[in-house]
């Protein structure tokens, strides 16, 4: 004889188990979801009301705003600023050009499936910062020349990131195998210039960059402002490029050394075609992480007197004809900023849970 | 055919091909293209300083500086010196750093800790606030606070006041601050024994529990020993403190201590940025320690909380100290950002004003760096003494 089986009780399972067992398990869970209910629903309603309900969306001047939520109008009307800086307006074909290529070459990195996405990665990598260099600052082909002193926004965040990261990764290869080195001297050399950057913070960087360059280079030779930032960022990022390779250049199991040596390759033909390849595969998302940062970090160009778009925002609040809009500049800039960095972070999350095989050395 | 006719060959490689003599010679090399590349720099900044008219040397440091510093921990005004300015600045950015580490730790373990709740709730806003933090610049943080949130405070007049005790206005937060009488001298006497009976009553309950596995509560005792003790004594000898309260004339505050904004905004955004990092660092020390640890522990009786304090928490820190030393130093680091809103550190007073002032950029520059070079070491140095105490002793 066998009982008939009954259905779990009704307070164990679907909406009103759930709510018991993840909301309200114990009598200190009850509090701690009863206070974090009150605030969120205390704090949640007016921050609507101040973005969405009472905000003004519509109008030219800063005198449509309503002055009860938040007064968007200054985006609609400074947008063009905020993306090219003082780019003339004429020419910034050149920076949507750029704009559209960056998207064709990394899109695909996003779509599992993507044919040949590989070579759109290159080409982002090795065409697009050629491209770039031909058609941003002009005075190739008759194309009318763009001095860097007129660049800025959006468009120069994203190239002082781009090109900080794509000029540290082979600085940062070659110091993280000067730092595995047989050879003392190199290996001291390496550590002592990775250690040092490392240290210090990057404002000074930029503080040194564009004070002491100067100083450093012979009569005649003459960096402006923006290079002479991008060369501080460079090294800089490089010698943190240089950890994130070496940790790369670590997982490679020891068999592979020794089997590259085996078949009779020398040292630059077994780093070059069995090390690299596969460590450089392995650190993808470490790279990704070190871009995010420094596109957090190229903001501070704005204290040496770059225009980025945190400057270009900044420039806007504190211009008489927008008054109080503050908090309103600062939340689009961190919105802009939240959607970059936070749709990176979780593509190379997504890698490395790809690229995590299991076995680890 | 016998064996012994076989002599082994020595064949020495040709010497471009020998690896010893090419480890020498590219080593030579390498330190020949850094010297040579060092004498340049040297060369080109000697003559360049000349042409420019800039003095060398650090005879600097011993001229009167001439400017005023809005806050200073040691006693500092325009008639003294260069390197008095080094000395306020580099106290102020330890100062910051020491508020921003302590508070972003403990915020950060909090919300850490939170993230792993199983209250849901909870566990969803801690992950709000780690995704949304760690996604927003630095910078645009201090910005908020210090422009968007604390320059919007009323003005002193109209300032917000706790008990006529606080004073919060957009020139910061006054508070008392208390003057020793005599008889202070056994408030503290009262608060130094309690620590030091604290010591000994926790050494002995440990003693106790190891022979005889009975738990004396130490902790509540000691509580009790080091708060109410000197409370008792402070009542006893008739309160012998004196509090000075901050008054407004004129359009600030007179007397009491406050907290620049500056300092606020600063400290407020270094340690809700670095405590989203410290946050993830927790959680995954602790999902890294393994859920046998977890179940054993129950198994063994111990309520949850205690499960956390003494199985979780001591196997976790030892995956969670290398990183947290990190975030210390990229903390005290990104406190050098204090010179974008003019908080007096290190870099906006020494590499900032006295910097403009004197034109003596390498020097300048140089004591800089090394000072971060030095702290960096130093923080290290005692994390490293710190992780080898904690780190499992195998045997």
């Amino acid at each position: 004889m066998s009982l008939p089986s009954e259905l779990p009780p009704r307070q164990e399972i679907g909406v009103i188990g759930w709510v018991r067992k993840n909301l309200f398990s114990s009598w200190y869970n009850i509090v701690l979801t009863l206070v974090a209910a009150y605030l969120v629903v205390t704090s949640v309603g007016p921050l609507l009301n101040w973005v969405f309900l009472e905000a003004t969306f519509t109008g030219e001047t800063a005198a449509d705003c309503s002055g009860e939520g938040a007064c968007w109008l200054f985006i609609g009307q400074r947008l063009n600023f905020f993306i090219y800086g003082f780019y003339p307006d004429a020419l910034q074909w050149r920076i949507d050009i750029m704009f559209g290529l960056l998207a064709v070459a990394f899109a695909p990195q996003f779509i599992e499936r993507f044919p040949a996405r590989k070579w759109f990665g290159i080409f982002g990598l090795t065409g697009l910062p050629l491209i770039g260099y031909i058609l941003i600052p002009g005075g190739w082909f008759g194309l009318e020349e763009v001095p860097s002193s007129r660049w800025g926004g959006l468009m120069l965040t994203l190239i002082l990131a781009y090109v900080g990261i794509l000029a540290a990764l082979p600085i940062g290869t070659v110091l993280a195998l000067g730092r595995r080195s047989d050879m003392p001297i190199i290996r001291g050399l390496c550590v002592v210039f990775i250690e040092v950057w490392r240290a210090v913070p990057l404002i000074t960087v930029l503080f040194m960059a564009s004070v002491m360059l100067p100083l450093f280079l012979p009569d005649g030779v003459n960096f402006e402002k923006l290079m002479r930032a991008l060369i501080g960022i460079i090294l800089w990022q490089s010698a943190y490029m240089a950890e994130v390779v070496r940790g790369g250049l670590q997982a490679i199991p020891k068999g592979q050394y020794e089997a590259a040596s085996a078949l009779g390759l020398g040292y630059w033909r077994k780093t070059g075609l069995v090390i690299l390849p596969q460590a450089l595969t392995l650190v993808i998302p470490g790279i990704v992480n070190t871009f995010i940062s420094l596109f957090k970090d190229t903001t501070l160009v704005l204290i040496i007197g770059l225009f980025d778009i945190l400057g270009a925002v900044q420039s806007t609040i504190t211009d008489p004809a927008w008054r109080n809009v503050t908090t309103e500049g600062y939340v689009f800039v961190a919105f802009c900023f939240w959607i970059f960095c936070f749709g990176m972070s979780r593509y190379s999350q997504n890698l490395e849970r790809k690229l995590d095989t299991g076995h680890k050395s | 055919m016998n064996e012994s006719n076989i002599t082994p060959v020595r064949t020495r490689p040709k010497p471009w091909n020998d690896p010893r003599i090419r480890t020498i010679v590219f080593q030579t090399i390498a330190l020949a293209a850094v010297f040579w590349f060092g004498w340049t720099l040297f060369q080109n900044t000697l003559s360049n300083m000349e042409s420019r008219g800039i003095s060398t040397g650090f005879g600097f440091l011993d001229q009167t500086s001439g400017f005023g510093i809005i806050m200073s921990l040691i006693p500092y005004d325009s008639t003294m010196t260069y390197g008095r300015t080094f000395w306020v600045g580099l106290l102020n950015t330890l100062l910051v750093s020491a508020m921003g580490i302590v508070a972003a730790t403990i915020l950060g373990f909090i919300v850490g800790v939170a993230r792993l709740s199983s209250n849901w709730l909870i566990a969803k806003l801690a992950l709000v606030y780690v995704e949304t933090i760690r996604n927003i610049p630095l910078l645009l943080q201090i910005f908020f606070w210090y422009f968007a949130v604390l320059q919007n405070l009323p003005s002193p007049r109209q300032s917000i006041d706790v008990a006529d005790m606080l004073f919060l206005s957009n020139r910061g937060l006054y508070f008392p601050t208390a003057a020793a009488e005599p008889g202070f001298g056994w408030v503290m006497a009262a608060l130094v024994a309690g620590i030091l009976a604290t010591i000994f009553i926790h050494r002995w309950a440990k003693k106790r529990q190891l022979k005889t596995g009975q738990l004396f509560p130490a902790f509540r005792v000691g509580l009790g020993l080091i708060v109410a003790l000197p409370v008792l004594v402070f009542v006893l000898t008739g309160a012998p403190l004196v509090w000075e309260m901050p008054s407004l004339t004129g359009f600030n505050f007179t007397g009491g201590a406050s907290i620049l904004p500056e300092l606020a905004a600063l400290w407020i955004a270094l340690s809700l940025y670095t405590a989203s990092f410290i946050a993830e660092i927790v959680r995954s020390g602790i999902l890294a320690v393994s859920h046998g640890q977890t179940e054993a522990a129950s198994a063994l009786g111990l309520r949850s909380s205690l499960t956390l304090r003494l199985v979780v928490i001591p196997q976790a820190m030892r995956v969670i100290i290398p990183p947290l030393t990190s975030q210390y130093l990229n903390l005290v680091k990104n406190s050098s950002l204090a010179t974008a809103i003019g908080y007096p550190d290190l870099v906006s007073v020494f590499m900032g004003t006295t910097l403009n002032q004197t034109g003596q950029a390498v020097e300048v520059v140089a004591i800089t760096m090394a000072v971060y070079l030095t702290i960096s070491l130093i923080i290290s140095v005692l994390m490293n003494i710190y992780n080898r105490a904690v780190a499992l002793q195998e045997r």
